[in-house]
């Protein structure tokens, strides 16, 4: 035979599924909430979300051509980026602060790291905080033509009542792609049906907080007040997207199940005892700090070790 | 207890269908015949042939070179044309006696064999010894080192690994539709040597014809059981079927002694029968010969050290022009880059794919995912140690428990950024290993 055969180390086969396509299950996921933010909140949310994605991608892409290494923006992780960075602005937001925001967190967070893969933070979320410090008071203006008024985390800590119904359709101020927890749990239900997400962080993440709330919120089992909680803020958006983040995730089973109670604890400390109404994303942002020591101290056994049952 | 299934594992497209259904057809070899000296684990065999010599079928061409080796015979009959290093599967040049085909397949005058009952155990087992049986699932360890462990009482299983989990071979699943009488034969040989033994004939749930049979065939042997395994790969890994079976986890550095089993694959049982009922040696094996490229997809009974061309030629030759050709399946057979090596002892199948799905896809970053971890039926965490592999940090390695990796392929097969895991992992293992021996 003349031609000769490809050869390579065995397995020779390998699964249909990429970075890519979970990276597009991802965006595809998050478009009900986007579109409920849109919605809800007008063409200012659609702009701003078209602007911070444009930027992340551009900023992966110059950054990339500029330091000659390999164009990665076919793997859409940079969308991804974008859109969750997007939906967690207020829709009032200027456009620019979607442009500084998308370039910090590609350039910042994601690129310096080493890229795709190597970043300790969630780059969307580490941009979030970021502009929280930078720009406070254009991060917490929720007060747009459908709203005004504080959200409905704040009127719970200061002691008045919300209508929860609302809350979990998603009618109430907040940022652009956190109000509907009905929309981000049909994208949840998607990703999980794929496969691409478990249960494991987000279950543990959200019960811990559950308990949190009930042992420490000083309303006891309230479920009134518990239901605000899940259905307010950023909780939802972040237990199912953020915090399921590969990169910035435990890969060790157990490792996940202990990310989702540090989640849970930190999340329902900043909200009942901090001075702002939110927590999710500073709680996460400091949960991707500890992921390697969790890792480290979560390796499971091997088989034949004690560890074929895990 | 039985569990029926382990922990990870994947569940890749099967490609059984192309087969499966195709009896098993004997394939009668018109070239020379090379039988590498090396066709099992342990010492390479010793020629007591040379060149020039005439053989029949089933003549002794090569004894055992130790106690971990096995002799090898001749297959057809024929002249000695050269004893001479040929390459095989795996792209090594291994010494080989190369035995021109006369044709006429003229047999020796088989020995008589006293009847079955009157065998002792060290006879039986010298029987297996001396028909050169090795696992042929693949391993190629001497089925009768493997028999005869330090304190056969404490033996309580002898399992059929019945499984044939690896994508696209039906080889066993042939022979266990056309030839149960015997691997059930097989498995009561096996059972004579321990008398504490039961046997398990472990087959997977996409079998039911088989599973049925077997049933049917073993409802009078209080001693036999037939278990319906959960399908998925790697369901027939030694150490994942006996947990599978028994409920009994070891790992690396055990032997399935250690937890009281004997793991024998369904040809290598078959072989066992034909040892010692029958005094025949071990002379055939089926090979399944399949995949996208082949135009007549089947199940051949092949002599050993029949050239690959043949088989395909066989199968009808190629429909497609392929891109990679593997020596069993493709989860951990070797690619070879031309078809001119001989079948084996351990030949299980030739896959002959019109797409090389590996250098289709390029790798990229890893994105830490961990469905490489989820799939893991080793229950280590590959990414990590293909970390420490590629940056040759051994103590990371063996620390992290690197050596008690299967092999089995299933990080590579899942990963998302198409990352070669199991590549890099098995070069460090084999670095590891190799220094140990030093």
């Amino acid at each position: 035979m003349s031609d000769l055969m490809k050869v390579s180390s065995n397995p020779h086969i390998r699964s249909k599924v990429t970075t890519s396509n979970i990276m597009l299950a991802v965006v595809i996921a998050l478009l009900p909430a986007a579109g409920f933010g849109i919605f809800n909140f007008g063409l200012d949310a659609l702009i701003l979300i078209l602007v911070t994605v444009a930027t992340c991608v551009l900023t992966e892409y110059v950054y990339e051509k500029a330091m000659h290494k390999k164009i990665t923006v076919g793997d859409f992780s940079c969308v991804v980026t974008g859109l969750l960075l997007a939906l967690n602005l207020p829709s009032t937001a200027p456009w620019w602060i979607g442009v500084i925001g998308g370039v910090f967190a590609i350039l910042v967070v994601k690129m310096l790291f080493g890229g795709l893969g190597q970043n300790f933070m969630n780059p969307a979320l580490g941009a979030r905080c970021f502009l929280l410090i930078s720009y406070t008071s254009i991060m917490c203006n929720f007060d747009c033509d459908a709203y005004t008024g504080p959200t409905p985390l704040a009127s719970l800590k200061a002691g008045e009542s919300v209508n929860i119904l609302d809350m979990v359709v998603g009618r109430t101020a907040g940022v652009i792609g956190e109000t509907s927890m009905i929309a981000i749990i049909i994208g949840a239900c998607f990703l999980i049906l794929l496969g691409v997400i478990d249960l494991k962080i987000p279950g543990t993440y959200i019960i811990t907080f559950v308990i949190f709330i009930i042992l420490f919120g000083g309303h006891g089992f309230d479920p009134a007040f518990i239901s605000a909680h899940l259905a307010g803020g950023g909780l939802m958006l972040g237990a199912f997207f953020m915090a399921t983040d590969y990169v910035t995730s435990p890969v060790t089973k157990k490792g996940r199940y202990l990310y989702g109670v540090i989640l849970g604890v930190l999340t329902g400390i900043f909200r009942i005892f901090g001075p702002s109404a939110e927590g999710v994303s500073y709680a996460i942002v400091l949960g991707n700090l500890l992921v390697p020591l969790i890792e480290k101290i979560t390796m499971p056994k091997a088989f034949g070790k004690g560890g074929e049952r895990a | 207890m039985a569990r029926l299934t382990f922990t990870g594992g994947i569940h890749p497209y099967d490609g059984k269908d192309l087969s499966k259904d195709k009896p098993i057809k004997e394939v009668l070899p018109k070239g020379d015949l090379v039988y590498p000296l090396s066709q099992h684990i342990g010492a390479p065999a010793k020629p007591v042939v040379k060149k020039g010599d005439k053989v029949l079928t089933g003549q002794k061409i090569a004894e055992a070179g130790g106690f971990v080796s096995a002799p090898i015979y001749a297959t057809v009959s024929g002249t000695v044309k050269a004893i001479e290093p040929r390459r095989v599967v795996t792209g090594d040049n291994v010494m080989c006696i190369v035995v021109e085909n006369d044709g006429l397949y003229e047999e020796i005058e088989w020995p008589q064999i006293p009847p079955f009952e009157k065998l002792t155990r060290e006879e039986k087992i010298n029987m297996i010894r001396e028909a050169g049986i090795v696992g042929m699932g693949g391993a190629g360890f001497p089925t009768a080192v493997k028999l005869s462990p330090k304190e056969p009482d404490k033996i309580e299983y002898v399992i059929v690994n019945c499984a044939e989990c690896e994508p696209y071979l039906t080889s066993d699943y042939r022979k266990m539709l056309e030839e149960p009488e015997k691997l059930i034969g097989g498995l009561k040989v096996s059972l004579s040597l321990f008398d504490n033994a039961r046997g398990i004939l472990a087959v997977e749930d996409n079998k039911p014809d088989c599973i049925a049979k077997l049933k049917e065939l073993t409802k009078d042997e209080n001693k036999i059981t037939v278990k319906a395994l959960k399908t998925k790969y790697p369901q027939g890994s030694e150490r994942q079927l006996i947990y599978a079976a028994t409920g009994r986890a070891i790992n690396s550095s055990q032997l399935p002694a250690d937890a009281g089993c004997v793991v024998n694959n369904v040809d290598t049982v078959i072989a066992i029968y034909n040892a010692v009922i029958k005094g025949k040696p071990l002379m055939y094996r089926i090979v399944t010969v399949t995949g996208d490229a082949i135009a007549d997809p089947r199940n051949f009974k092949v002599r050993i050290g029949t050239n690959y061309h043949e088989l395909v030629e066989e199968a009808g030759g190629f429909k497609e022009q392929p891109v990679k050709i593997v020596s069993g399946g493709p989860m951990m057979g070797f690619a070879i880059f031309d078809l001119d090596v001989p079948a084996t002892k351990t030949s299980s199948a030739l896959l002959c794919l019109t797409k090389d799905e590996v250098s289709a896809m390029e790798p990229s970053a890893c994105i830490n995912c961990g469905k490489c971890v989820e799939v893991c039926p080793g229950r280590v965490v590959p990414r990590k140690l293909a970390d420490y592999a590629e940056h040759y940090d051994e103590e990371a390695f063996v620390k992290n428990n690197g050596m008690e990796c299967c092999e089995c392929g299933c990080c590579s097969f899942i990963c998302p950024a198409k990352r070669p895991l199991t590549q890099v992992i098995k070069s460090m293992r084999k670095m590891q290993l190799a220094k140990k021996k030093k």
